[in-house]
């Protein structure tokens, strides 16, 4: 177990080494740079800037100072839009984008396994039908249109939430009901189709024959079995659903991580590019751990000493 | 009165490709204290007969379409779910065949075994574990104590078979259903097995109805035998009536078909040379004794004596001599895994065959012959030794040179559903060997070829352009035969290649591969875990126990005269119809 | 001698896996419909030039126009057609889709196979690379591939209108939609390539694979003819439903702004004009998101009744 975990953080470094560099070429290989666009400031003053910032040093000599820097002292770096550290603009809005994505997360699988489940049970009945229907509705129509739609009918024409904003714990609903719907429909399929590769088993058929009630084998028998590639699926969700949640937060203007990152695409800003391009990258790294780990011990044939 | 009474049992399944009749007016009974073994082919019914009683068929595609099934007074076919939950586990239950697949691999051995008690009985857990770790003591699972908290697959086959016969057990039940609960077992544990089972009847006074596709099992085990031929029961009565003096011709030609240890035919009797069918304008299917069954009998049993054994006369230099083969598999030794492993399949064997002779190579599984089958074929990477073929070491042969002996030397495998690309035609199958090493001028003197290859190996031309899938087990494996045949080999691997075929299937394989043999005086390299059709087929027999030879000599000498302990063990394991 | 003598030399000819299969697509009615409706949508799109009016031309007189003759679903904030102006921006969704998935399927397969059939060093190194571009944030970094490659191709098409004569408006409107192919294409095989790698793996165990290199077929013949054709059928089944995911990957992009700029148009960039006007004239936002979705859910259906008639499992997700 802890042969695995040394095993899985060290690939995790690698993993995010590797990120690191893609993503620092990548913001080189950008035209210009954050200050070029800027017709107000004086070229002096823009050649100061780039001083500051470390800007105009080597490629290479930028490449290692950045990376010293997250090693030795945690730190990201300074945006260059925001004038800002960027720990500290991570640090304010992942809480945020936090509670947004477990919101959100919490609404998928609470309402994805019950439809997952009765679908698998009943299948080819109407539970089932129209409990996928829900799901490819829900992968087949985007956050852009549901978001909109939402805040039309829920707080525009029943004056049940605001509109946007981040003010009031109700504020969470509507973006997360919006940000988690795709991941519902997912949840649903995957556990639908777990739940019936299960139940097609042998040994559903032993505990059949051992008496046991409906319900009882579903619980004991199939679930913890069919719930797996859900399980697995819910890591990588979870980080995706913090990552990838810029369009709702853009629609309800939540101030999360996704604003940051779109802004810093935009404004050619370095490091703060850099730094949350890092951190979600870390979060999906984490995220795809704790999954194995869970599938760990959900699965007694999974020994996650042998990789 | 009997413990159960079928009735005219009717189980139907209904698809879009139209109705079959799995069970059709099945009737049969059974008492307190007896094993009756309902034994029959794939597609007989014997098994759906089996999951109608405790209405374990998944509704629709299956449907219950008449009969009855009484027992203690009940009709189980009638009976309200939660009545018939009450019974199933705890009156009766059932044994399946394969304890891998029928164990929860998600929970303990312990906790599946004492579920049966907790369901039915108002007991603690405790009680329930308590009296679960006693069940799996009473069928030999040593130390149930401290494995009990295993997971099934921390069991081995057998050990798993116990927990299943444990589970089943554990409530005291009146009957059990047993699935061909053996199939997927070794003889030495298949053995112990049975031995488990009559003694619960003999101590419990329990019921059993024991399914199985294998005579010698039931002969063994069982009571009283019902035959079932596509979903009909065709004989039954006591076990000795039904060896000793069957009367339905499909009865005679299973029997006959089968080979014992006390074989003498050169080509085996098929069912076809006892049984006609004839179907009805309705469907329904006539069996009748072919009126010619005792002329057929009798000119095979005349070859017996002129076909003599012409293997005998010369020919005895040897022309395959394998030496010290070694084949080691390793594994893990990944990034900080733990440290290699090695598996020893193949430890250090010598065989030599002489030209047109067969050799057998006889194990339990997981001994190691079909890893030197593969060797020898260069299928598989040698750790050491050498394999001299017509005085050329394999072994140390570059690859590139390779290709005039793959010529020379085939193989066929077990599986005949997974030995054809499923993508290619029959005659596009036959035609690549040929193709590849370049045999025939052109491609009509090929397509020739092909035909006449299939007619050889008994299939018509008019299979040329369909597809694998369109073919029964038994015809796809005379297809790989045919395939080898194609590049015109001299020496032939068959590697369990009639293990996975039902017993009539299995005699026209041999039959064919004898056949071919005298034709053609080809050489065999005959693998395989059964020890009666192995001596149906070798002149000289190698036994093989954890990657070595522990005996080798000729078929006579072994079976009749065994040397060593290991080898008397395999040969007392197999079941076998004596009375 | 021809195929037809042949047929009737030896008989009739067989059913092969993929007659098989198409005669179970035939009966999914839900999967021949929604294959129906993709083709309708793609002739749509694509020959919309013909029949409908000019997407861009403005007619301030007309915004907000209701259904009528010439503007069969009403008009916009800037009185253009809606009808012309959804199978226009149809166009570019579903090329981004089509175009990116086959570049994904063209990389998947080779590196799939290639690792499944080589093993050992190769599978591991290739392995570890796909498990590595698997955590990494994919979204993101599409967006940031997709800015760098917009400026490469701004360059190459100034030099391309420059020196080869090309039509300045047309070969903006194509530089604008190529970074999108290949920053999706670029990072969407990594699925593709791990289905492939275990489809190879098992074929290389089955026996038939076996008797191929005991019959001495070469390397070659055995992966070409044995063991790619076999891997075909999830491969299909996978990539009609990496289509759908593209599509809505081009649409968030642009949505953001980061995708297809004007004067090219898409689904994505159609919805988000039209979420701006959603509570007085929701038509804007309804008809390209009816478009959008609908040809979303039939190429999910399709796959999903491909997958069926095909009988693979595990090819989704």
């Amino acid at each position: 177990m802890l042969r695995f975990i040394t095993y899985r953080l060290l690939q995790g470094i690698i993993v995010l080494i590797a990120l690191y560099t893609i993503t620092f070429f990548l913001i080189k290989a950008m035209p210009g740079d954050p200050f070029t666009g800027e017709k107000n400031i004086a070229e002096e003053t823009k050649q100061l800037m780039r001083e500051k910032y470390g800007l105009n040093e080597s490629v290479f000599h930028q490449y290692f100072l950045y990376l010293k820097n997250v090693f030795t002292e945690g730190s990201l770096g300074i945006s260059t839009s925001k004038a800002h550290s960027v720990n500290e603009m991570i640090g304010q809005s992942f809480p945020v984008s936090c509670i947004l994505g477990l919101t959100a997360l919490s609404f998928a699988i609470g309402l994805g396994v019950p439809i997952g489940v009765a679908s698998a049970v009943r299948k080819n009945s109407w539970i089932d039908y129209s409990g996928m229907a829900l799901a490819m509705v829900g992968i087949c129509v985007p956050a852009f249109t549901v978001g909109p739609l939402l805040q039309i009918m829920l707080s525009m024409k029943i004056p049940l939430f605001n509109v946007a904003g981040w003010e009031t714990p109700r504020d969470v609903i509507l973006p997360a009901i919006t940000l988690g719907l795709v991941t519902t429909a997912y949840i649903a399929r995957l556990t639908r189709s777990g739940m019936l590769e299960i139940l097609s088993q042998d040994y559903i058929r032993t505990a059949h024959a051992k008496g046991l009630p409906v319900s009882r084998v579903v619980c004991k028998h199939a679930l913890r079995g069919g719930l797996l590639p859900a399980v697995a699926y819910i890591g990588p969700a979870f980080a995706a659903l913090i990552s990838g949640s810029f369009i709702v937060e853009t629609i309800f203007q939540v101030p999360g991580m996704g604003q940051h990152f779109v802004n810093a695409t935009k404004a050619r800003d370095p490091f703060l590019l850099q730094g949350v391009v890092l951190f979600f990258g870390l979060l999906i790294v984490i995220m795809n751990l704790a999954a194995d780990i869970l599938t760990g011990f959900l699965n007694p044939r999974v020994r996650l000493d042998q990789e | 009165m009997s413990l159960l009474d079928i009735k005219n049992l009717k189980t139907y399944f209904h698809t879009r490709a139209g109705t079959t009749r799995a069970v059709d007016d099945v009737s049969f009974s059974i008492d307190k204290g007896e094993i009756v073994g309902v034994v029959g082919e794939s597609g007989s019914g014997k098994s759906v007969t089996c999951h109608t009683l405790l209405g374990l068929l998944p509704q629709p595609p299956a449907k219950v379409e008449g009969g009855s099934v009484t027992f203690d007074g009940n009709d189980l076919l009638d009976l309200p779910s939660p009545l018939l939950r009450a019974i199933r586990g705890k009156r009766i239950s059932m044994i399946f065949q394969d304890p891998m697949s029928c164990l929860n691999p998600y929970l303990t051995i312990l906790d599946q075994v004492a579920e049966p008690i907790l369901t039915h009985e108002d007991v603690t857990k405790d009680q329930a574990e308590g009296r679960a770790i006693e069940m799996m003591k009473k069928v030999g699972i040593r130390d149930a104590e401290k494995r009990a908290r295993s997971y099934p697959h921390e069991f081995s086959g057998g050990m798993r078979q116990r927990a299943m016969i444990a589970m089943a057990l554990v409530t005291n039940p009146d009957l059990i259903l047993a699935d061909e609960p053996t199939t997927a077992l070794d003889v030495t544990v298949q053995a112990r097995i049975l031995r488990v089972l009559r003694d619960l009847r003999d101590d419990l006074g329990v019921g059993v109805i024991f399914v199985s596709h294998d005579l010698g099992v039931i002969a063994e085990v069982a009571d009283r035998v019902v035959v079932m031929y596509k979903g009909k029961v065709v004989e039954q009565g006591s076990v000795e009536s039904i060896f000793e003096n069957p009367s339905h011709p499909y009865v005679k030609g299973l029997l006959a078909c089968r080979p014992t240890f006390e074989t003498k035919f050169r080509i085996l009797p098929t069912v076809d040379d006892f049984l006609q069918t004839e179907e009805a304008p309705d469907g329904s299917l006539g069996l009748y004794e072919r009126p010619d069954a005792e002329a057929r009998l009798a000119e095979l049993k005349r070859q017996i004596d002129t076909g003599g054994n012409p293997k005998e006369s010369g020919q005895n230099e040897s022309f395959l001599k394998v030496k010290d083969l070694r084949v080691h598999f390793t594994s893990g030794g990944g990034l900080l895994s733990k440290p290699h492993e090695t598996v020893k399949a193949v430890d250090g064997v010598d065989l030599s065959i002489s030209k047109g002779q067969t050799l057998g190579l006889v194990g339990e599984s997981g001994c190691g012959k079909t890893t030197i089958g593969r060797a020898i074929l260069r299928l598989v990477k040698l750790t050491a030794g050498s394999v001299v073929y017509d005085e050329t070491n394999l072994a140390d042969l570059p690859p590139s040179e390779l290709l005039p002996y793959r010529k020379r030397m085939q193989i066929i495998f077990q599986d005949p559903y997974a030995s054809l690309n499923p993508r290619l035609t029959i005659e596009q199958a036959l035609i690549e060997p040929m193709k590849v090493h370049g045999l025939e001028p052109n491609r009509s003197a090929r397509r020739d070829k092909v035909v006449e290859l299939l007619e050889e190996v008994g299939l018509s031309v008019d299979h040329l352009l369909r597809y694998p899938h369109e073919f029964s087990g038994g015809q796809r494996q005379r297809l790989c035969v045919a395939r080898s045949l194609a590049v015109e080999p001299e020496f032939l691997v068959c590697d369990e290649c009639v293990s996975a075929m039902d017993v009539s299937v299995q005699a026209q394989v041999l039959n064919l591969l004898r056949e071919l043999q005298e034709k053609r005086n080809l050489t065999y390299l005959f693998i395989s875990h059964d020890l009666s059709v192995v001596k149906f087929m070798s002149d000289e027999i190698a036994v093989m126990r954890q990657g070595r030879i522990e005996e080798f000599g000729t078929a006579t000498d072994i079976y009749e005269n065994p040397q060593s302990d290991y080898t008397r063990e395999l040969l007392d394991a197999v079941p076998r119809a004596d009375f | 001698m021809n195929a037809a003598d042949n047929s009737h030399a030896h008989g009739k000819p067989g059913n092969s896996l993929w007659s098989d299969a198409y005669l179970r697509l035939r009966k999914n009615r839900l999967a021949l419909a929604s294959f129906w409706f993709v083709m309708l949508m793609l002739t749509l799109c694509f020959v919309a030039a013909w029949f409908c009016p000019n997407p861009d031309k403005i007619d301030l007189e007309n915004k907000f126009a209701g259904s009528s003759v010439s503007h069969l679903l009403g008009t916009d904030q800037l009185g253009r057609d809606i009808f012309a102006r959804t199978l226009f921006g149809g166009q570019i969704s579903l090329l981004v889709g089509f175009v990116a998935t086959t570049l994904a399927i063209g990389i998947g397969v080779v590196i799939g196979a290639a690792s499944g059939y080589a093993g050992g060093r190769t599978d591991a190194v290739l392995m570890r690379g796909v498990d590595t571009l698997f955590a990494i944030p994919f979204l993101v970094v599409v967006i940031v591939l997709q800015v760098v490659i917009a400026e490469q191709t701004k360059d190459a098409s100034g030099w391309v209108v420059d020196n080869w004569g090309w039509d300045k408006k047309l070969t903006s409107r194509i530089a604008n939609i190529i970074p999108l192919f290949i920053a999706l294409g670029l990072f969407g095989w990594l699925t593709l390539a791990r289905i492939v790698r275990a489809q190879v793996l098992s074929l290389k165990e089955q026996e038939f694979v076996e008797a191929a290199k005991a019959l001495g077929y070469s390397r070659f013949r055995i992966l070409f003819r044995h063991i790619i054709p076999n891997t075909l059928g999830p491969t299909v089944v996978y990539a009609t439903l990496t289509v759908p995911g593209f599509i809505m990957y081009e649409a968030t992009l642009s949505y953001l702004g980061l995708g297809v700029e004007a004067p090219n148009s898409s689904w994505g960039i159609l919805i988000r004009d039209g979420a701006n006007f959603l509570e007085t004239e929701p038509q804007l936002l309804i008809i390209p998101g009816l478009f959008f979705s609908l040809t979303l859910l039939a190429l999910n259906f399709l796959g999903d009744g491909l997958r069926d008639a095909l009988d693979v499992k595990a090819a989704k997700d």
